[in-house]
């Protein structure tokens, strides 16, 4: 019997896993290609989870799905433009400076515009209720955002490895030199990086708004598991994100199953298991930016 | 959150002595004591603000990090009131002057109450919700010899084994919460025979809380079968819920704090559990942020805007109109906290902070926004007054987004003592 309800928690973790995926992979590209580890990710995705908000009054939740994370894209396109540019080749402290000052500047405006207080978002009444398979029970709500985040991760994969758009990307990762060589301009794939990044932070945003609360620390609040799952994956690694994801969901679930008051010091200790043995996280060795 | 603190100024009133003393050992006569006058109008306010005529208040409570969101309302609260006094003329034919500060948390708390005191010549604090903060201000207030007044921290132990003859306390105690909800609970026939499921916050509030929630439950014929502690920065509770599914408890309690509550709630409907479910402990504010659609089961409140005194429903009018929308439960703390020090200035013709205790001390009446009128306990400063439990509104009845709770009469009943819903004697180790 005990085991039933451990497999529950590892299958609930799997799809909690799901959700960190979002954030992680904007962060892991926008680091892998431009060299930024921004740190104010984590603000797109409470601007996300804001803009769905007030969507949400005027269109109803799934205009909200679609349309903040395109205006929080265009938010990006600013970002890009006119702060992150300068600072590609600049020491990388410098660019953690500016996105750790911004975050807290947004955090701020948002507490200016809409207030401290958390807002309330409820599930779509399409999507209200559970679903019960034999003895797991899990909420329609939570299938949807399992949905999405598959979506994504099919879109942004085939993106990555099917098109033209991917292979400079891939080829700008790798040996940005050498692309420039061949005459190909990095910068305007970067603008397109940074907004799939922080559109995806807005996505989650959106889908996170009706089940956790909608206040303007929320950013900071995600972003600690965001970077422990970037950071287990392997900066730039794509399925290594997608692997330390899924792990951090189980050990958190299965950790909560056993010992509750270790559950969230769970991950912490996982990432330094993880790094005693593989300093890049688990597929991390294909980044030479360090070397 | 830390990256906001300030380090902490040198007390000003050293800093003036220093460089005076050296210069007059430098320098003759009356050029030392110009080179002193420039000193202290250029650089030392200090003292240009003791010539002030203004009574300056002291206003510490966190502005961000996980318990910001109340802050925000007993900024609200303090300065209405302070509003308020000054348009009828102030206290003692003088203004008041409010200086608001965030307090981030104890260190910073810490040093900030010094600043306010000693730079600002403020006469009295007011404010703060962590009650790891409230311990570090009440210290400073209580070196100062100038009075604190608790508004948002729960803690029993702060009005127990760290109480202060400086330290008053207009925020119930854990205790005093378990007891109004728990009373409810009795009433629903909810704890004896029950056995109850406990989520509590891993920090020294939620420790505190339990406690008290273990003691009542126990003594009344119930049980915690299972109480596991959540992270304060834990914001997925799927984990948790899928424990509470596996056990099948009668009750979902929570002793949860600040965000958390509206992550439980929320997620708690979207998982759509049968078991009913509790709180020891809540803030409007965190109940509004989970929506009408979400809110389930019973909490306890020291305050609702929905409160029928007719104070009550004025000092709401007031709110609504310079802030659009009502007062959370921290504004009333703060609100209240105030009107009840001006009162003691009016009463005791000063600021005296050792007349002003024994004016409290002596039992005066506070107006609390309540039916009954409140008074703090001379022995532990504890403010008795009367308790409110809430639970969800019928839909039908639901007219914003601010009126879902329904108020249940208040406690305890008009015919019973304010004292019963307060710690004891033996509950509270207090010795001031």
């Amino acid at each position: 019997m005990e085991l039933v309800f451990l497999l529950e928690q590892i299958l609930n973790g799997l799809l909690v896993g799901g959700y960190y995926l979002l954030l992680a992979l904007g962060l892991s590209l926008i680091f892998s290609l431009g060299g930024i580890v921004n740190l104010s990710h984590g603000a797109f995705y409470a601007i996300g989870a804001y803009l769905a908000v007030e969507l949400t009054k005027h269109l109803g939740f799934a205009g909200a799905l679609v349309l903040s994370p395109l205006l929080v894209g265009l938010l990006g396109v600013l970002f890009e433009r006119f702060l992150l540019r300068r600072f590609y080749s600049a020491d990388p402290i410098l660019g953690l400076l500016l996105t750790f000052g911004l975050a807290m500047v947004a955090e701020q405006v948002i507490r200016m515009v809409w207030g401290a207080a958390p807002l309330p978002a409820s599930i779509p009444p399409a999507f209200k209720g559970q679903v019960v398979i034999g003895d797991f029970l899990y909420s329609r709500y939570r299938l949807l955002m399992l949905g999405v985040v598959i979506a994504a991760l099919v879109g942004i994969w085939l993106l990555l490895n099917k098109t033209a758009f991917g292979r400079v990307v891939r080829a700008g990762v790798q040996k940005p030199d050498m692309v420039a060589v061949l005459g190909i301009r990095l910068q305007p794939y970067m603008t397109a990086i940074v907004v799939l990044g922080v559109g995806l932070a807005a996505l989650a945003g959106v889908l996170f708004a009706p089940i956790s609360g909608v206040h303007p620390a929320m950013g900071a609040e995600i972003m600690t598991a965001a970077f422990v799952v970037v950071v287990i994956g392997g900066l730039g690694s794509f399925w290594g994100v997608v692997i330390a994801a899924l792990l951090v969901g189980v050990v958190r679930g299965v950790t909560i199953h056993f010992y509750p008051p270790a559950g969230e010091a769970s991950m912490y200790l996982l990432m330094l298991l993880v790094l005693m043995f593989r300093p890049r996280g688990l597929l991390g060795e294909r980044i030479e930016r360090f070397d | 959150m830390t990256q906001r603190s300030f380090p902490p100024l040198q007390p000003q009133a050293s800093s003036t002595r220093a460089p005076s003393t050296s210069r007059r050992r430098l320098m003759t006569g009356s050029a030392a004591m110009a080179g002193v006058a420039a000193l202290e109008v250029l650089g030392f306010p200090s003292i240009v603000y003791a010539q002030s005529d203004k009574i300056r208040i002291g206003h510490l409570t966190p502005r961000t990090g996980f318990l910001g969101p109340l802050g925000e309302y007993a900024v609200m609260g303090i300065s209405l009131a302070v509003e308020e006094i000054n348009a009828t003329g102030g206290v003692l034919g003088r203004p008041l002057e409010l200086i608001a500060e965030d307090s981030v948390n104890p260190s910073t708390a810490s040093s900030k109450a010094q600043r306010l005191l000693e730079r600002d010549g403020a006469v009295v604090l007011i404010g703060e919700i962590s009650s790891a903060s409230g311990l570090a201000i009440s210290q400073v207030a209580t070196r100062n010899r100038r009075i604190f007044v608790n508004t948002g921290c729960n803690s029993d132990e702060l009005r127990g084994k760290n109480c202060s003859r400086y330290m008053f306390h207009v925020e119930a105690a854990n205790t005093t919460y378990v007891k109004a909800c728990g009373g409810a609970l009795l009433r629903d026939n909810m704890i004896k025979g029950k056995k109850l499921f406990g989520l509590t916050a891993d920090y020294a509030f939620g420790h505190d809380l339990l406690k008290a929630a273990k003691r009542f439950v126990t003594a009344n014929g119930g049980s915690f079968v299972q109480d596991e502690l959540v992270a304060t920065d834990a914001t997925d509770f799927s984990p948790y819920l899928l424990k509470i599914r596996q056990a099948k408890p009668d009750v979902v309690v929570s002793n949860l704090s600040g965000n958390q509550i509206t992550n439980f709630i929320k997620q708690y409907a979207e998982f759509g559990l049968p078991y009913p479910i509790a709180g020891f402990a809540l803030d409007t504010a965190l109940a509004w942020g989970a929506g009408a659609d979400n809110f389930a089961g019973i909490w306890p409140l020291t305050w609702h805007h929905e409160v029928p005194a007719p104070a009550a429903q004025a000092f709401v009018a007031a709110f609504v109109k310079k802030y659009g929308r009502p007062p959370e439960n921290q504004a009333w703390g703060e609100y209240v906290a105030l009107k009840a020090m001006v009162q003691a200035m009016a009463e005791t013709k000063g600021t005296d902070p050792a007349k002003m205790i024994e004016y409290f001390e002596k039992g005066a009446p506070i107006e609390v926004l309540k039916a009954r009128k409140g008074s703090f306990r001379a022995w532990d400063h504890q403010l008795l007054q009367e308790m409110y439990t809430v639970r969800p509104k019928p839909k039908t009845q639901v007219k914003d987004k601010w009126g879902f709770m329904a108020v249940d009469a208040a406690v305890p009943a008009a015919s019973a003592a304010l004292e019963t819903l307060a710690p004891t004697r033996e509950e509270n180790a207090c010795t001031l």
